[in-house]
């Protein structure tokens, strides 16, 4: 359904010198409906969707009406933008959900001193509400009525999970510069400080966001930054200053945006993969997890605590725009089996029955105990440079070989310690015609268009890869060698995840289907974009809905 | 009972011989040492350049960090544990160029810790190109031309950027710098020291003996001591702006003073609340513990779902 407060919202604005879109009436499926001002005064054939219901209702009048019966009509100017809320009352009608909880929903909204204008608003919905169901009492084919459920559910988006998966993990500082998508998790955090302790500092810069959490973490705190694709670009040159110093954290949470530079700074887009694999100069491991829902955030965000403190790297949880922000129904999480693991750290107590510390002694699986500054007898120097176990600078050829060795083993230490539930998804029967293969907020749209393919009588699984470094190249070797037809579904241009697995894996994609309009994959997206492909044979299908 | 060599490693040093990061160096053993800070309670932080060195030669916690980034490494090891005591020490390349933006807005926080700057006027490590200090005009012998932008006033930039404790003193001045280092550190808020540091192989201008006044005709030196001349920094009344303001702008004229006459000693000082303060304003136990030995893996989130039913 669509619901247009305006013109262009129906019909675009190609007249306009710098045009933007061409209207939203295309975007209705059929069967579907639409709602407008009556007063725009349009002919059915001005609309051209003859397959679609069309419901054209007087705004206007009808928020005179509300206004009148609570006495404000001579203040029209001042209330007229509650035009919206008529039209949202009316939808409501339409799909006959229940009026109650709708105004209830509104008075939520202007509690406190606003409450005499929630009100009205919900006055101006209910006169919308009652047009609707006189004007059209047919209706819409399609009805919203609420479902009964044992179970409490939360409505709950993906900075709010990752922000409570970071409470949880026992968080202590989080760094931020402003960026779209990710402040409204810094501003989450902050505003419960005072409870849960946590100290949230807005920098001057990602930079410095990046690397006062990566001193925190040295110091003993868990420590976590979030941050979007232009900002984790200025993170480029702290997050090898991790890696080489084996700092425990910092956790860096990167909701990508559409790019590159400014992109299109409020749309969604998973073009950050490649980047942040390889982010930084010079080799050096890091850690970076895939989540494709709300729940999978909040779990890996807890882990990734864990994985940076236990393996002593940089940790990136790789959201995007569309998890970040979208609302989701799940049910309370079950936190009981999470259990904070931070690693070896010694203690003074352990200190004194041993001889010189060493932060950087070559043990055999790489990782060596740290210390927290502070504690006496495990005073350590770090440094950028390479450096011996003692952390002093030294260009020793074969001391290089040895650091370098010791540190990516430990990415290997990581990959046999992540257990394979949360490297990859795979969903769907064992045996299918197609193999859909994706990663992070795609899931959810993937899932639904699979359940479509399946009405065709095409039988689908899914491969969802989760972790991307280190990455499980034996698990989706395993997985895709038995596949017939591999299908890969990404919201970027090339295909990234793709170029990673045939990197890792040998295996390439036999069908691209590939979205980067700043918009999010549909159900009907997946659905008609695998078809195109793999019946007509098209190596790589784009798909453009707005 | 602590000796000062126990605040020394055995690191072999490799600055240039005659190296003003030597007089430094020792002064901030020194003051350690006279402050009778255990070497476990302190961490040093350095950027990148000759004086990023300094952590290694120093037996405490020692983080050698990026170019012109020690102040944001500093500051979030300082906040993860407010019982450490944490000196910063970088270049004026570092600090006042690359590290410009992280050097003024450390200051508007007035965390509690403390920033050596080496200033020598010169990128040392990279054979003497202009730093962010070199006045203009000024060409020192690896330059092919003199400078043709103007020299930063770090003085000035940090009084404006909010550094509560502000002061100048002189490399080879070992005895002045240690004392000015020892009340810096135990100065509540953010402390600049900006140390006058010869580079007797790239800056072949501001030498030794041109501090010395060698090249003036009165043969007098340059460098002047302001508690010698009856200058008091000090605020004494921190709610009183016009104090303030009058103590901050005489700060300001005299770090302008440059050329035959040139001050070291304390410029700037006020008492304010410090970041650490403001942040328990908030939440009150960041007063009591470090947030380092906080138990803070034990959170109940049910709060947290509950309020999203």
């Amino acid at each position: 359904m669509l619901v247009a407060l305006d013109k262009e919202t129906l019909l675009g604005d190609l007249h306009k010198e710098y045009p933007t879109h061409n209207g939203h009436r295309n975007e209705v499926s059929p069967g579907g409906g639409i709602i407008y001002d009556a007063a725009l005064r349009l002919k059915p054939e001005d609309i051209g969707r003859p397959d679609v219901n069309l419901y054209p209702i007087p705004y206007m009048d009808i928020l005179v009406g509300a206004l009148k019966e609570a006495g404000h009509d001579k203040e029209l100017s001042k209330y007229q933008v509650m035009t919206n809320t008529v039209a949202f009352g009316a939808s409501v009608a339409l799909i006959d959900y229940d009026f109650d909880t709708v105004a209830n929903t509104i008075r939520e909204g202007f509690a406190g001193r606003k409450a005499a204008l929630g009100e009205l608003n919900v006055k101006a919905a209910r006169h919308g509400y009652d047009y609707m169901k006189e004007t059209f009492p047919d209706g819409f084919a399609y009805k919203l009525h609420s479902v009964p459920s044992k179970e409490k559910r939360m409505v709950i988006r993906g900075v709010q999970a990752v922000g409570i998966a970071k409470f949880k993990a026992g968080c202590g500082l989080q760094t931020y510069y402003p960026i779209t998508p990710a402040t409204d998790e810094s501003e989450y955090l902050e505003s419960r400080q005072k409870e849960h302790n946590i100290v949230v500092v807005q920098t001057e810069d990602e930079i410095s966001a990046f690397l006062m959490a990566t001193g925190a973490a040295h110091a003993g705190v868990r420590a976590a930054t979030s941050t979007s694709g232009p900002g984790f670009s200025l993170m480029a040159e702290g997050l090898g200053w991790a890696g080489i110093t084996e700092a425990p954290g910092p956790v860096v949470i990167l909701y990508q945006r559409t790019g590159p530079s400014t992109g299109l700074p409020t749309r969604t887009e998973q073009g950050d993969l490649q980047f942040v694999i390889h982010a930084g100069h010079g080799e050096f491991p890091r850690m970076v997890f895939a989540p494709g829902d709300v729940v999978e955030c909040f779990h890996d965000t807890f882990e990734a605590f864990n994985y940076a403190e236990r393996f002593q790297m940089p940790v990136v949880v790789l959201a995007d725009k569309y998890l970040a922000s979208s609302y989701r129904t799940v049910p309370i999480l079950d936190t009981g089996g999470l259990r904070v693991e931070r690693g070896q750290i010694l203690t003074e107590s352990d200190l004194a029955s041993r001889s010189a510390y060493r932060r950087y002694e070559l043990t055999p699986l790489g990782v060596s105990p740290r210390t927290v500054p502070g504690t006496r007898g495990g005073i350590f120097h770090t440094t950028g440079d390479e450096h011996d176990e003692l952390g002093h600078i030294t260009e020793n050829s074969e001391n290089r070989v040895k650091m370098m060795q010791k540190r990516m083993r430990k990415l290997q230490l990581a990959g046999e310690y992540i257990p394979d539930s949360k490297k990859v998804n795979f969903l769907g029967p064992q045996e299918a015609d197609v193999t859909l293969v994706s990663w992070g907020s795609t899931k959810g749209p993937l899932i639904d268009g699979m359940q479509d393919l399946e009405g065709d009588a095409i039988r689908c699984n899914f491969l969802q890869v989760r972790c991307m470094s280190p990455f499980p190249s034996e698990l989706v070797a395993k997985y895709l060698s038995r596949a017939k037809r591999k299908v890969l579904v990404e919201n970027n241009y090339s295909g990234q995840l793709g170029a990673l697995i045939r990197e890792h894996t040998g295996i390439a994609m036999d069908y691209k289907v590939l979205k980067y309009n700043g918009r999010p994959f549909s159900q009907n997206e997946v659905y008609e974009g695998v078809k195109e492909a793999t019946q007509n044979g098209l190596r790589e299908v784009v798909m453009a809905h707005a | 009972m602590l000796e000062l060599k126990d605040y020394r490693t055995k690191v072999h040093n490799d600055w240039c011989p005659g190296c003003g990061d030597f007089g430094i160096l020792n002064a901030v053993q020194m003051a350690l040492f006279e402050l009778k800070l255990e070497p476990h309670e302190v961490a040093i932080f350095s950027g990148i350049g000759c004086s990023g060195k300094t952590p290694h030669f120093v037996q405490t916690y020692g983080f050698h960090t990026l170019h012109g980034r020690v102040l944001p490494i500093a500051t979030g090891a300082k906040l993860a544990n407010q019982a450490l005591t944490v000196v910063a020490v970088g270049g004026d390349g570092d600090g006042y160029g690359i590290g410009a933006g992280h050097f003024v807005n450390t200051g508007r926080r007035n965390l509690d810790f403390t920033y050596v700057v080496h200033n020598n006027g010169v990128y040392g490590l990279t054979k003497g190109q202009a730093s962010p200090t070199l006045p203009k005009g000024v060409k020192t012998k690896s330059m092919p031309a003199p400078a043709i932008v103007e020299g930063i006033n770090p003085l000035a930039t940090a009084i404006s950027a909010g550094y509560t404790f502000v002061a100048r003193s002189y490399a080879l001045d070992v005895r002045h710098l240690k004392e000015i280092l020892k009340a810096a550190i135990l100065h509540k808020g953010s402390a600049l020291v900006d140390v006058l540091q010869t580079c007797p192989t790239y800056n072949d201008i501001n030498t030794k003996e041109w501090y010395a006044g060698a090249d003036l005709p009165t043969k007098a030196p340059r460098l002047y001591r302001l508690e010698e001349t009856g200058y008091d920094g000090v605020v004494k009344n921190p709610a009183d702006s016009n104090e303030v303001n009058q103590k901050k702008a005489q700060a300001i004229v005299r770090s302008f003073e440059w050329g035959e006459r040139v001050a070291i000693g304390l410029f700037y000082k006020i008492d304010e609340p410090t970041f650490e303060d403001m942040l328990a304003n908030r939440m009150p136990a960041y007063k009591e513990v470090p947030l380092a030995k906080q138990d803070l893996y034990h959170r109940d989130v049910t709060p947290l779902f509950e309020a999203l039913t």
